[in-house]
C-alpha cells in the first residue's frame, strides 16, 4: 500500500476522482408551473482527476473532466473541464497554461476577492463552486512572498437554473443571449496580478483584476415571444483586493475588501471578522470554532445586485476528531433591517476508506418582497450526497 | 544547527559532563535533564531533511480501525532562533488525497501551521492554539508530532532503570510553551544512543493520560536513529494510535522553498 500511493513531486501516471448519488429536498411547494413539482429531485455527478508527471516532478499535467446528470433542471445537466493543464516548476518560477483553478482570500461567508474563476451557480447558491478558467499563470516565489501574474484568454459565462427549476427568479433568463462590454465578446483577454505573503502572525495577500467581470447585471428585455426576459450583462471592470489573516493562540482574525470601477459608480464592499476554536471541548477529543463575520457592500443599483449589502454572519464549527472524521458547519447571514435570513447546515462523515457521506441544508428565511431572494423564498433545499472515491 | 541550542550545549559541556557517572550525583537533577536532552538534539544534528511514508492505524475502544496513508517531510532548520520545518502531505482516505498541512516550529513564540484543501485550492493559516488539539482524529495531539525542540520544555532527571533491553535515563520534561494540554511528560532514553524508548504523557490535571511507545529503530547514514513503530495508547479513552513508517530518505535537497504555503498548492 505505502508503495503505490502518493504522486507528489514522483514520476509517473494517477488516476482518481470521485462519483456521487446526489438527491434534493425541496421543503416547499415551487412559487411558479416548474420542476421538480414533487420534493424530491436526484442527481449524479462524476468526476474523474487524471495526473502524469515527469521530469521527476518538474512537470505535470492534470485532466479533471466534471459531469451532472440532473432529473429535473437541464442547466444542472452540465459538463465542465475543472482543470485541463500542464504545470512546469523550475526553482523559484512555477508556470501553468490550460484550465485552471485558484482561490484567494480568506473569509468564510463571502469570497469578495477571489474573481479568477467563474460562478458554477447551479451547483450550489453558496457560489462555492467554480468553473474551470482559461489561463496562463506564471508564479514567482521568493522567501519574502510570491507574485503571480495571469492572463485569461477566453470568458466563462455564469451558469444559471433552467426556467422551468427551482431556484430560479420569476422572470425567464436567456441564458445564451449575454451582452458584453468589451467588443471582443467572451474572447477579451483579461489580466490579473496576486501578490501573497506571510511574515510573523500576518498572512497578506494584493490582487489587481482587469477585464470582464464575473457577476452579471440582469437585464430585462422584450423577448420574441412578447414576453420581458432577462438578459445577462458582462461589464468590463477593474478591481483591486486586499485580504489579510492575522492569526493569534486560538484566534483567526479576518479581513476582505475590494474597490470596483465599471459598474455604476465605483464603490468598495468588505468581509471582515473572526474565528475561534474550543480545543478538546469538555474533555472530548472535539474541537468547537465559533464564527462571526460582517459584510457590507457599498455598490450602487445600476451594479449586479447582491444581497450582502448590509449583513452578518454568524456560524458554528463543530470538528468531533473521531474515526470518521465527522464534522459540522451550522450558520445564518442574517440582514439586521429586515430580518433576511440564509441559514445552512454543512455535515460529513466517512463511511468506510472510500465512501462519504455529507448533508448540506439551504433554508431562506423572512425574505423581504423587496429583497434581492424575494423569488426563490419557496426553494429552500435539503441535499445528501454519497460520494464513492476511487 | 541553531544559534541558541549551541549556546545552551556550550554551557552544559562546560558543567561537567559525566553526567552518566555515579560520582556527578551533586549536578542538579535539572542540569543533568537538560544535559541529556542537549547531547540527545546534537545527536540528531546535520540530519539536513528528511522524507518518509507512513500509515496512520487508528483504533477505537471496541476494536474498529481506519488507516492514512501520508508522507512526512522535514527540514532542518539552518537560521538562529528558527526551529523545523514540516510538512504532512495526505494520500489515503481517498477524499483527503493531497491535504497538506505545513508547520513552521518556533523557538520562543507560538508556531505558524497552514492547511492546504486541494479540492479548493485553498491554504488556510490555522489557529496556533491547536497544540492539545487531535491531529486528524489520532491520538496524538499536534503537539506530539513537533519536533523535539530543547528550548521548548525544562528538564529534570528523576532516575536511571533499565527499560526493556536498554538501560535507560527517566527525564521529566515540562512544557514551557503556550497552549499546551500537558503539565508534564516523563521519558526513557536510553544511555547507549539517546533514543527515546517510551513518553508518558500527564494532563493539566497531572492524571497520566496517554503513554508512546517507539519501537523498531533503524540507523541512517551512520549517526541518525529514526523509530518505525510508534504507538500511543491513550489511558483514559481505550484508543490506539500506530504509526508505521517506510525507510526513510535523508538528504534529498530539500529546500525552505518546498516548506512556504506559496508552494503547497504544488502538491497536487
Amino acid at each position: 500500500m505505502l508503495a503505490l500511493t502518493g504522486m507528489c513531486h514522483a514520476q509517473g501516471d494517477d488516476l482518481a476522482g470521485f462519483a456521487a448519488l446526489e438527491p434534493r429536498f425541496f421543503f416547499d411547494k415551487p412559487a411558479y408551473q416548474q420542476n421538480p413539482t414533487q420534493g424530491l429531485s436526484p442527481s449524479v455527478v462524476i468526476s474523474p482527476e487524471f495526473r502524469y508527471a515527469w521530469g521527476e516532478g518538474s512537470d505535470r499535467i492534470t485532466v479533471i473532466p466534471f459531469y451532472r446528470y440532473d432529473s429535473d433542471d437541464e442547466n444542472r445537466t452540465h459538463w465542465d473541464l475543472r482543470e485541463a493543464n500542464w504545470q512546469h516548476f523550475s526553482g523559484p518560477w512555477t508556470w501553468l497554461v490550460g484550465m485552471g483553478k485558484v482561490f484567494w482570500g480568506v473569509a468564510e461567508s463571502r469570497h469578495l476577492v477571489d474573481i479568477v474563476n467563474q460562478t458554477d451557480l447551479v451547483e450550489d447558491i453558496d457560489q462555492e463552486e467554480k468553473l474551470g478558467q482559461p489561463m496562463i499563470h506564471v508564479e514567482h516565489w521568493s522567501e519574502s512572498g510570491s507574485l503571480g501574474l495571469f492572463l485569461l484568454p477566453g470568458f466563462r459565462e455564469r451558469t444559471f437554473p433552467a426556467n422551468n427549476a427551482r431556484l430560479r427568479g420569476p422572470l425567464p433568463m436567456a441564458n445564451h443571449d449575454a451582452v458584453y462590454d468589451s467588443g471582443a465578446g467572451d474572447r477579451r483577454v483579461d489580466a490579473a496580478l496576486r501578490w501573497r505573503t506571510s511574515v510573523d502572525n500576518w498572512d497578506i495577500g494584493l490582487s489587481g483584476f482587469y477585464g470582464t467581470g464575473r457577476e452579471p447585471r440582469m437585464v430585462p428585455q422584450l423577448g420574441e415571444s412578447g414576453k420581458t426576459v432577462l438578459i445577462p450583462h458582462y461589464d468590463v471592470i477593474s478591481q483591486i483586493g486586499v485580504d489579510v489573516q492575522y492569526t493569534e493562540a486560538a484566534w483567526l482574525w479576518k479581513l476582505e475588501v475590494i474597490g470596483r470601477a465599471g459598474q455604476g459608480d465605483n464603490f468598495g464592499a468588505m468581509v471582515g471578522g473572526t474565528e475561534y476554536t474550543f480545543y478538546g471541548v469538555q474533555g472530548s477529543s472535539a474541537d468547537l470554532g465559533l464564527l462571526a463575520e460582517y459584510l457590507y457592500d457599498a455598490r450602487d443599483k445600476t451594479a449586479p445586485p447582491t444581497s450582502l449589502d448590509d449583513d452578518i454572519f454568524l456560524g458554528l464549527r463543530l470538528t468531533l476528531n473521531d474515526l470518521d472524521d465527522t464534522n459540522i458547519l451550522a450558520g445564518a447571514i442574517v440582514d439586521p433591517d429586515d430580518g433576511e435570513t440564509v441559514a445552512l447546515i454543512e455535515a460529513q462523515r466517512r463511511l468506510g476508506e472510500r465512501w462519504t457521506l455529507e448533508l448540506e441544508l439551504r433554508a431562506l428565511m423572512n425574505i423581504p418582497k423587496q429583497g434581492r431572494l424575494y423569488g426563490i423564498e419557496r426553494d429552500s433545499y435539503l441535499t445528501l450526497r454519497g460520494s464513492w472515491y476511487f | 544547527m541553531k544559534h541558541s541550542t549551541r549556546i545552551l550545549f556550550a554551557i552544559a559541556i562546560l558543567l561537567p559532563i559525566p553526567t552518566l557517572s555515579q560520582d556527578s550525583m551533586s549536578l542538579t537533577s535539572e542540569a543533568r535533564g537538560l544535559a541529556i536532552a542537549l547531547e540527545a538534539s546534537r545527536r540528531n544534528e546535520g540530519y539536513g531533511d528528511t522524507t518518509v511514508k507512513l500509515i496512520m492505524e487508528l483504533r477505537s475502544a471496541d476494536g474498529r480501525t481506519r488507516e492514512r496513508v501520508l508522507t512526512w517531510r522535514t527540514l532542518e532548520a539552518t537560521k538562529a532562533g528558527e526551529g523545523d520545518k514540516s510538512l504532512t502531505i495526505f494520500h489515503e482516505p481517498r477524499d483527503i488525497a493531497g491535504t497538506g498541512f505545513l508547520s513552521h516550529t518556533h523557538l520562543s513564540s507560538e508556531d505558524d501551521q497552514w492547511l492546504y484543501l486541494p479540492s479548493l485550492k485553498r491554504v488556510k493559516r490555522i489557529a496556533s492554539a491547536n497544540m492539545s488539539g487531535s491531529f486528524v482524529g489520532s491520538e496524538f495531539s499536534y503537539e506530539d508530532l513537533l519536533s523535539d525542540e530543547v528550548e521548548k520544555f525544562s528538564y529534570r532527571w528523576l532516575r536511571e532503570e533499565r527499560c526493556g533491553e536498554w538501560e535507560c535515563f527517566v527525564v521529566e520534561r515540562v512544557p514551557v510553551y503556550d497552549n499546551s494540554g500537558y503539565r508534564r511528560q516523563v521519558t526513557w532514553i536510553d544511555i547507549a544512543e539517546y533514543r527515546i524508548h517510551r513518553t508518558e504523557f500527564y494532563d493539566l490535571e497531572n492524571t497520566l493520560e496517554k503513554t508512546l511507545y517507539l519501537e523498531d529503530y533503524r540507523q541512517y547514514l551512520n549517526k541518525f536513529w529514526r523509530a518505525h513503530d510508534l504507538r500511543m495508547e491513550s489511558i483514559l479513552t481505550g484508543k490506539t494510535t500506530k504509526l508505521t513508517f517506510d525507510t526513510y530518505e535523508f538528504k534529498t535537497g530539500l529546500t525552505e522553498q518546498a516548506f512556504s504555503p506559496d508552494t503547497l498548492k504544488r502538491i497536487r
